[in-house]
């Protein structure tokens, strides 16, 4: 169990509090109902633990510590009948005052595959539009250089996809919004039925409907700048971390040549030293040093991937974004539509009831070509045109609450996911260069060894 | 050494019988590891220095009299050709020059008479090799900067090689070579073309002959030098593969600083650290470039020059082989035959005595050679280390104040550590 809490720890240590000492980290430090411990020094120490992790109300994560502890490969027949092999994970949960009271209850737990994990993350983007929904670890492996594996079933893959995944699961747990959501909780806590429980909501329909939606092109008249300025900088997250990935990918790649090249001094210095008399001790162990050299890459961009996927992370968030900025022109498009509509009635009454014809019509036309039409139709007319605009003065009403309602909704997000972002980015950026820092150390080390070697040469 | 006057001319293969005195001389002086590397890098300077402190002793009895430096390439143009000519410079104390300082301008074709002169009065003497004639893989322009900067470093090892040789050095040829504003003239005399001709046509038919018995003690070597000089290849090639990939890996660090860059431009809070990464990337693209640099400028050269050493040395054995070979064949005919005894008894005491010579005269140079390889190869692996050490300490140092000098990430740090550190108690 520990594994999986210090490597979600160890790929973003500043992410939602995770250790069950949750505490609102806001400025003036007032705590509520979670226990106290050696850690609140952490925000006393130093204000600039941010607002990010402040919750309004109790979220999921205060009452609950979730962590995904394992993955295991399980064999079944699928939708077609066929036989598969896939990988389930377990989700293991604890009520938070037990832990807190220093009992140590045994977790509830249950498994699940990747792909309910893919439905709970649909039914979220469906049911909350506004909020930059936390995408899930990639489907398949990306930005893959020379030796890393590609397929899915590959344990290092399995193993970064599990903290993956628990990293969702903590982000939604601990978001405001999110983490009160009734099928999330479902998901961690009832193993069996719960996907009946998700198509019951009907969510399905909903999402058929937004993808063809957002995948339409309209042309929204007044769209809020300040979203048109927010999605063009998802765009430019999305092209600017994909670039970077790509990049590293190849750099990491070639990285490996250079190391794993040197292992063949190791080799030769071996060989050669055996026919050398003075210079064969020197030889030798210069030659052993050089494989620890060529081993050494390995760990080195082990730990690299880590700072990958924390990219990734954000290069998915960035469609969340985006996703969040379109509903937001759909939405705006609707009321501009519905309120066209209504206009265009209103001026129909018009016409209708003053005979006067502001516009040209093909009805107009035929109106004075051949006569206009009896008064009772007419007066039908009107009747169905007056319904017709009622509803459409309710359907406007409908659509500016829901407009204005998910510019304000969404905006608070946007901001929320804004300071975490930065955060999270510099953190991860700032653990980069540690990172090579070590590197740096570790080939200082190997080549002062190496020089000893030679210098008894 | 100084005191000593050498019969520098010894044409043809008839080692003079002063030979004896210079052999102990020779072999005296083997042990004073005097293969010092080329004064001229860095590296070996200081290696000398190590040297010289540790052997201060035993060096003591040696002193350097000659200095010969070869520099300012420049081109010449004729009707028929163009070449590069070299500046040769030497200062020496010695008493067989007249001067005390000599400038002359040589061509390679010069240093390869030089060389082959020297080989045919030392046939059993290890004669530092010169850099190729030609260039290999055809990659690189006979008059490209670094192929003429490639080869005057070499063809200055080759002339201090030579001038730390304790026969050779007083060799008649090398000193018209330094010395002789006209080396034409000098070039022609000499034993001739057709004579020359002759000595490789009897060593070939005695090395069809094959060999009686080889003692045992050129036998170990010529193992030796078998394996010796594949490994000596194949780290030349390992060699050649590093510098090949951190080529590429450097083309590739040039892709991915920008992409920080230009990620920085779109961002407030995030520029700042961006743009430090993408200055840490930078500074690592110069970095490799150093030390690719320094591999093909150190290490490379070194390794090259042993690889055609070995071949020099396996070249060496053959022309002892085959003096001894010519010796056995006419010893032969001496047993066989019963008529001409008498002249041709004297023809194979000489021809002994010439084999007797012939393996002394290796012998010697043998151990001085593997000093000289231990000494050379040994000061530019240590330098490659260095070097390699010195990437990564500057690389640190730049990270460190660029990218990781945040108050807030330090207390980031401890607050991951801590949560860290809790989780585990609980466990």
């Amino acid at each position: 169990m520990s594994e999986g809490w210090n490597d979600a720890l160890r790929m973003r240590p500043g992410s939602p509090p995770t250790s069950g000492k949750q505490k609102r980290m806001a400025e003036d430090g007032k705590d509520d109902s979670v226990a106290t411990d050696d850690d609140s020094d952490l925000t006393a120490a130093d204000g600039s633990l941010n607002n990010t992790m402040v919750e309004e109300g109790s979220t999921l994560l205060r009452r609950m510590e979730i962590c995904v502890a394992e993955a295991e490969k399980r064999s079944g027949k699928n939708a077609v009948s066929m036989q598969e092999t896939f990988t389930v994970y377990l989700i293991e949960t604890r009520p938070m005052d037990a832990v807190a009271e220093g009992r140590n209850p045994a977790p509830d737990s249950l498994w699940r595959r990747y792909s309910e994990f893919e439905l709970l993350r649909n039914y979220l983007i469906v049911t909350y539009p506004y909020i930059v929904v936390p995408p899930l670890p990639e489907k398949r492996a990306e930005f893959v250089w020379h030796k890393l594996s590609a397929d899915n079933m590959d344990p290092d893959f399995v193993e970064r996809r599990r903290v993956g995944l628990e990293n969702f699961l903590l982000r939604v747990a601990s978001h405001p919004v999110l983490s009160n959501d009734k099928i999330l909780y479902h998901f961690l806590t009832e193993e069996h039925g719960w996907k009946e429980v998700v198509y019951e909501t009907g969510f399905q329909a909903k999402a058929d409907s937004r993808l063809r939606a957002l995948s339409a092109t309209f042309r929204v008249r007044n769209p809020d700048k300040r979203f048109m300025e927010m999605k063009h900088y998802s765009d430019e997250l999305q092209s600017h971390t994909s670039q970077l990935l790509r990049a590293r990918a190849r750099v990491a790649d070639r990285l490996y040549g250079v190391y794993k090249v040197h292992g063949n001094y190791g080799r030769v210095f071996s060989e050669w030293s055996a026919i050398e008399k003075e210079m064969g001790d020197g030889l030798q162990s210069a030659g052993h040093h050089m494989d620890a050299y060529a081993a050494s890459i390995d760990d080195i961009l082990e730990e690299e991937e880590h700072y990958a996927d924390q990219l990734k992370e954000y290069l998915s968030y960035a469609e969340a974004l985006r996703a969040v900025c379109r509903k937001h022109e759909l939405a705006q498009f609707e009321l501009e539509m519905a309120s066209q509509d209504l206009i265009s009635k209103k001026q129909q009454r018009e016409e209708l009831a003053t005979g006067i014809v502001r516009t040209f019509s093909f009805k107009g036309m035929t109106n004075k070509l051949f006569g206009q039409e009896a008064p009772e139709q007419r007066e039908a007319k009107l009747k169905l045109l007056e319904e017709l605009i009622t509803e459409g003065e309710e359907t406007v009403k409908e659509k500016t609450v829901e407009c204005e309602e998910h510019v304000e909704r969404a905006w608070v997000d946007m901001q929320r996911f804004k300071e975490q972002k930065d955060k999270d980015l510099r953190e991860a950026l700032i653990n980069y260069a540690v990172m090579q820092i070590s590197m740096c150390k570790k080939g200082i080390q190997v080549w002062s060894n190496a020089k000893e070697c030679f210098l008894k040469m | 050494m100084s005191g000593q006057t050498v019969a520098a001319d010894l044409s043809g293969h008839m080692l003079g019988l002063d030979e004896d005195e210079d052999l102990e001389v020779f072999t005296k002086n083997s042990s004073l590891a005097d293969g010092s590397p080329m004064p001229n890098s860095p590296g070996s300077m200081v290696n000398q220095y190590r040297l010289e402190e540790d052997e201060e002793d035993q060096l003591g009895a040696y002193t350097k009299d000659i200095f010969v430096t070869v520099d300012n390439p420049e081109s010449n143009v004729t009707a028929i050709e163009t070449f590069i000519m070299y500046r040769v410079v030497t200062k020496t104390t010695r008493s067989e020059f007249d001067s005390s300082e000599y400038e002359v301008r040589r061509r390679y074709q010069d240093f390869l008479w030089l060389r082959s002169r020297l080989e045919e009065n030392h046939p059993t003497l290890i004669v530092h090799p010169l850099p190729e004639k030609f260039v290999m893989k055809g990659m690189v322009e006979r008059f490209n900067d670094d192929f003429i900067e490639t080869r005057r470093k070499a063809l200055h090892r080759f002339l201090n090689k030579i001038s730390e040789h304790p026969i050779l050095s007083y060799s008649q040829h090398f000193k018209v070579f330094l010395t002789a504003q006209d080396l034409v003239s000098q070039k022609k005399q000499g034993p001739g073309f057709l004579s020359r001709m002759g000595e490789t046509v009897r060593a070939v038919a005695n090395s069809v002959r094959g060999l009686r018995s080889r003692p045992e003690e050129f036998t170990v070597m010529q193992d030796y030098m078998e394996n010796f000089s594949n490994k000596i290849c194949s780290v030349d090639k390992v060699t050649q593969r590093i510098i090949k990939e951190q080529r590429e890996y450097l083309d590739e660090l040039k892709q991915y600083s920008p992409t920080y860059t230009q990620w920085a431009e779109s961002e407030e809070e995030l520029s700042q650290p961006l743009k430090a990464i993408a200055s840490c990337v930078e500074r690592c693209s110069k970095e490799t470039e150093e030390q690719i640099h320094h591999l093909s400028e150190v290490l490379v050269p070194t390794l090259h020059e042993y690889v055609l050493c070995a071949e020099t040395v396996k070249a060496v054995m053959r022309r002892r082989d085959n003096i001894q070979a010519e010796f056995e064949a006419k010893n032969e005919a001496l047993v066989s035959r019963k008529v001409d005894q008498e002249a041709l008894q004297e023809e194979v005491d000489g021809l002994a005595d010439r084999v007797e010579l012939a393996n002394n005269a290796l012998r010697g140079d043998w151990s001085r050679w593997q000093n000289g390889m231990r000494t050379d190869l040994r000061s530019a692996f240590i330098s490659t280390a260095e070097k390699n050490v010195e990437h990564y300490e500057k690389d640190n140092a730049f990270i460190h104040s660029t990218a990781v000098s945040q108050t807030s990430f330090s207390v980031m740090r401890k607050s991951s550590m801590l949560l860290r550190s809790v989780w585990r108690l609980k466990m």
